[in-house]
C-alpha cells in the first residue's frame, strides 16, 4: 500500500516502545528521526537498535548492505525543531496525559500544517491527547505491541474530532510500514487491553478463591486453548506493577470489578514480588537468575 | 494402571471412537472406575479411585457436602469446545476430603493415556469455563457496542496475544447457545454481571428454545 508520508519522527525514542517503533519505520524505508529529551537513553537506544539488527544480519534475514541502508535512515536529536519537516510524528513518550498533550502543544509551534501526530498510548484516550493540540483531527491513536520491532499488529483509533483522511493516513502508513492495522474505537484499552487486563485479574482471583495453583491455571490455560503463554507466566513477563498501573488506569473510569487490582496482586506488589524483573512473581526465577541465559 | 468404565449415556470427555473408551476392562477387576455420561455415583471404596464425569455441575452434586470421610471419589472434565475435538486437557476436580491416594490414582490414569492434568477445587466452572466465560461475554458486549469488527477482535487477539483463535470465533464455533448455558450457571452461583450471558448468546439460546 502506498503512503504519502516519507518522514517519520518517533518522539521518546530512548524508550522501549519508542526504540521498537523506530525500528519499524526505518525498516520498511521511512527516514526516521528519533527524538528523545533524554540523551543519554537515545544513545542507548541506538545501540540496542544496532545490536538489533547485527543479530538480523546473523541470523541471514538481512544482508550487511540492507542493514546499512535502514541505520542510515535513522538519526537522532534531542532538539525538537528538527522535527519541522516531517511527515508522521509518533509520540511514544512517558504515560502521561500532561506530558503527551504538553508534547502536541509543543509540536503544533513546530511541524507543518499537514504534519499528522499519532500516540501510542495504552490507557489514555486520543481525545483527551488530542486536546493538547490546535489541530485535533490530525491526531490519532497507533497503539504497537511489546516488541512494537517484532509484533505486527497496531490498533489503531480515532478520536472524536480525527478526520476521516487522518484516520485513513495512519491506516495507510500501518499497511506501507508491513503492519497490521485493526481498527478500535477510542474507548479505554481498546480491544487487546480491554480484554486482557480484566482476564489477567480472574486469573489471579481463582488462586486467591483457591481454585488451582498458579503452574495449573497456566498448564489448563495453554492445554485447552492453545495459549502461548498463561496468564500468570504473562503478568510476570510484563511485572506486577504494571499490571496495577493498569488496573489503576482502567478501573476509575469503567468501573468494571474485574478491571480492578485483586488484593492478592496489591499484596504481592508490597512484597516486592512484580515478576521476573524482581527474581520472583507467581514463579520463582532466582535459580535462573543464579545460573545465567 | 487398570480401569473400567461405566457409561451412563454420551461422554463429552470421551466420545464414541475415542481410544481411552478401547482400554476399559472389567469393573470387578479394575483399578479404577471411570464413571461416563451424565453417571450416578455408586461409590466403591475398594477402588483406587471413582472418577465421576462432570459436565456444570459440582462434584459436591455426587457425593454431597458433608465431606467428613476421606473419599476416593474425583471428578474430572476434558476440556471441549462444543463440538470441536476434545482438548488433550483433564481438569481433575477434588473436594477436601478428597484423598491424595485417590488423586494421584486420577492422575496417573490420565497422563497414561496421554492427557494433561491439572486439579481444580469443586467450583463452578473449575479453571477454563471460569476464567473464559467472562471474556467472551466481554468481547461480544465490545462487538454489540461497535468497539471494532469481529474480524479485528479476533485477529488482535491472534497477532497480539498469540492466541490460537480469536475468542468471537471460538464462542462461534463452541456455539452461543452452549456458551450461553455454562455463563448461565456460572451466573446463578457467582451473580456477578461477567458471568450473565452477553446478549447474543441469549439470542441464540432464545432461539434454539423456540425450535425445539
Ligand atoms: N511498555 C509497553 O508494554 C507498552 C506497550 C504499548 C504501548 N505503550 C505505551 O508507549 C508509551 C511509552 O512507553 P514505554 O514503556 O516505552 O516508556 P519508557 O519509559 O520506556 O520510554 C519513554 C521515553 O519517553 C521519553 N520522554 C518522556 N517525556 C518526553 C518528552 N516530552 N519528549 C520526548 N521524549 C520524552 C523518556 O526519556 C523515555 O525515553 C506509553 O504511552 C505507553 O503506554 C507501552
Amino acid at each position: 500500500m502506498s503512503t504519502p508520508i516519507k518522514t517519520v519522527a518517533v518522539c521518546g525514542a530512548g524508550g522501549t516502545m519508542g526504540a521498537g517503533i523506530a525500528i519499524v519505520a526505518a525498516r520498511a524505508g521511512f527516514r526516521t528521526l528519533c527524538y528523545d529529551t533524554q540523551a543519554a537513553t537515545l544513545e542507548r537506544s541506538a545501540k540496542d537498535t544496532q545490536a538489533f539488527f547485527a543479530k538480523s544480519v546473523e541470523r541471514g534475514k538481512l544482508s550487511p548492505e540492507a542493514r546499512d541502508g535502514i541505520l542510515g535512515l535513522m538519526s537522532r536529536t534531542s532538539d525538537l525543531t528538527d522535527l519541522a519537516e516531517c511527515d508522521l510524528v509518533i509520540e511514544a513518550v512517558f504515560e502521561d496525559l500532561s506530558v503527551k498533550r504538553g508534547l502536541l502543544t509543543a509540536l503544533d509551534e513546530v511541524c507543518r500544517k499537514d504534519a499528522i501526530f499519532a500516540s501510542n498510548t495504552s490507557t489514555l484516550s486520543i481525545t483527551e491527547i488530542a486536546a493538547g493540540s490546535s489541530r485535533p483531527e490530525r491526531v490519532v491513536g497507533l497503539h504497537f505491541c511489546l516488541p512494537a520491532q517484532l509484533m505486527k499488529l497496531i490498533e489503531v483509533s480515532p478520536g472524536i474530532l480525527t478526520s476521516k483522511e487522518t484516520l485513513a493516513a495512519g491506516l495507510g502508513w500501518c499497511a506501507a510500514a508491513g503492519q497490521t492495522p485493526v481498527l478500535t474505537q477510542d474507548k479505554p484499552g481498546f480491544i487487546l487491553n480491554a480484554l486482557l487486563v480484566p482476564f489477567n485479574n480472574d486469573a489471579i482471583r481463582a488462586i486467591e478463591a483457591g481454585v488451582a495453583t498458579a503452574v495449573d491455571i497456566d498448564k489448563a490455560i495453554k492445554t485447552a486453548l492453545g495459549y502461548k503463554m498463561g496468564p500468570l507466566e504473562l503478568i510476570d513477563l510484563v511485572g506486577l506493577d504494571t499490571q496495577v498501573r493498569l488496573c489503576e488506569a482502567f478501573y476509575p473510569i469503567t468501573l468494571d470489578p474485574r478491571a480492578s487490582a485483586p488484593p492478592l496482586l496489591r499484596r504481592m506488589v508490597a512484597a516486592g514480588l512484580i515478576g521476573r524483573k524482581s527474581g520472583r512473581g507467581f514463579y520463582d526465577y532466582s535459580g535462573q537468575a543464579m545460573f545465567g541465559a | 494402571m487398570t480401569y473400567a468404565i461405566i457409561q451412563n449415556g454420551d461422554s463429552r470427555s470421551f466420545p464414541e471412537g475415542d481410544a481411552f473408551l478401547a482400554g476399559g476392562g472389567v469393573a470387578g477387576k479394575a483399578e479404577v472406575l471411570v464413571l461416563l455420561g451424565r453417571p450416578r455415583l455408586a461409590p466403591d471404596p475398594a477402588k483406587a479411585a471413582v472418577l465421576v464425569e462432570l459436565e456444570t455441575e459440582c462434584l459436591g452434586f455426587h457425593t454431597g457436602e458433608d465431606m467428613v470421610e476421606p473419599s476416593n471419589v474425583v471428578g474430572f472434565a476434558r476440556y471441549r469446545n462444543g463440538n470441536d475435538a476434545p482438548s488433550p486437557l483433564v481438569e481433575l476436580v477434588r473436594q477436601p476430603n478428597t484423598t491424595e491416594d485417590a488423586l494421584a490414582a486420577a492422575r496417573a490414569l490420565f497422563e497414561g493415556a496421554g492427557l494433561t492434568v491439572v486439579v481444580s477445587g469443586d467450583q463452578a466452572g473449575r479453571i477454563i469455563d471460569r476464567l473464559v466465560r467472562p471474556k467472551y461475554n466481554a468481547a461480544l458486549k465490545l462487538l454489540d457496542e461497535g468497539l471494532a469488527s469481529q474480524k479485528d477482535i479476533d485477529l488482535t487477539c491472534r497477532l497480539g496475544l498469540g492466541y490460537a483463535d480469536g475468542p468471537i470465533e471460538r464462542t462461534m464455533r463452541g456455539g452461543l447457545a452452549e456458551h450461553h448455558d455454562i455463563s448461565a450457571a456460572l451466573f446463578q452461583v457467582y451473580g456477578t454481571p461477567a458471568y450473565a450471558p452477553a446478549r447474543k448468546a441469549l439470542v441464540a439460546a432464545q432461539r434454539r428454545d423456540e425450535a425445539e
